[in-house]
């Protein structure tokens, strides 16, 4: 009985490790490197040309990673992007694909490749 | 080979259904709350519940009541989403189609609109496919009081656009000037 409730207690943090592991497999395929959270903090933490002066990573999600970020131009709060300070995070590979997305357009201005989007993922699951 | 840990399966079956009820019980909780708040008086404005819009729309900005703009509007902002006001908003199809669906149909000037929003459809002419509430008739009687200084100048409020900002009960659907707090300024008096 007690192997049962901890299985419940720690199944659903499994199937969430196996989607970030599955995503970060489906970019592996194009990838030229094993991905680096060294490179992944580098590219979070550079800036681009933006229609009114730079963007970067943390206009958004702020300079912490573990505290609340607020939106650039709407003012929103973000919720805590590191998984340490927010557990949702980085558990569904929808929400991975679909903010990867939309969020290297706003700020690379440009679609993220394969290599960056993995690299990306390996920083802030170390978050 | 899929069926070697059948315990480990059903164990997972158990806590995603349990993770289910839980979620659901929260979500009755806050509507039961919500009931509460507002029992004496209609919305404004019927807040945007459907999940898929607070999520894909609500995660960047306000989640606008689908009420504030005709449909014609909705359609144009979801047939423009690689250019959302200058940024990408881009969806899937599917979302896109299901968003459509939702917003449409709640629109202010569909049939379940309700409170304030036929006025709203009201005060836009047909000629006319406004992209922001922010820029219809409706909107600018109501606002036209306020000195830009306490929200363009205001780095806790920015915009007339994020509604929440000021009105503490937007995300209700009420937009009742009693309600209203201007980040650092206090209690709205006209």
């Amino acid at each position: 009985m007690r192997t049962l409730l901890l299985a419940l207690l720690l199944l659903p943090n499994l199937t969430h490790a196996s989607e970030l592991q599955g995503l970060l497999d489906s970019y592996r395929a194009n990838a030229g490197e094993a991905f680096s959270a060294e490179r992944g903090a580098t590219l979070w933490q550079s800036t681009w040309p933006g229609a009114e002066g730079t963007r970067q990573c943390a206009d958004c999600h702020g300079a912490d990673l573990r505290r609340s970020g607020r939106h650039a131009k709407t003012g929103k709060t973000i919720e805590p992007l590191a998984p340490s300070a927010n557990p949702q995070r980085l558990t569904q590979r929808s929400e991975m694909e679909k903010w990867l997305l939309r969020n290297c357009k706003w700020t690379l201005g440009r679609p993220c490749s394969d290599q960056e989007k993995g690299d990306l993922l390996t920083y802030l699951s170390t978050q | 080979m899929r069926l070697r840990y059948p315990l480990t399966l059903t164990a997972l079956a158990l806590s995603l259904a349990a993770g289910l009820v839980i979620g659901d019980d929260d979500e009755h909780e806050r509507d039961r709350q919500r009931g509460h708040s507002t029992m004496f008086r209609q919305a404004d404005f019927s807040p945007a519940q459907d999940p898929t819009y607070r999520s894909e729309c609500g995660g960047c900005h306000f989640a606008y009541p689908p009420g504030l703009l005709p449909a014609r509007s909705w359609e144009a902002l979801l047939d423009g989403l690689g250019d959302h006001f200058g940024d990408n908003a881009e969806l899937s199809d599917a979302v896109t189609a299901q968003l459509r669906g939702y917003l449409t149909t709640q629109a202010a000037d569909s049939a379940e609109a309700s409170g304030r929003a036929p006025a709203v459809a009201a005060s836009i002419p047909a000629s006319e496919t406004p992209l922001r509430f922010t820029a219809t008739r409706y909107f600018q009687r109501k606002h036209h009081e306020i000195d830009p200084r306490t929200v363009h100048d205001n780095p806790q409020v920015g915009s007339l656009s994020a509604c929440a900002a000021c009105h503490t009960q937007a995300d209700a659907g009420s937009f009742d000037e009693h309600q209203v707090r201007i980040p650092g300024m206090g209690r709205w008096e006209d």
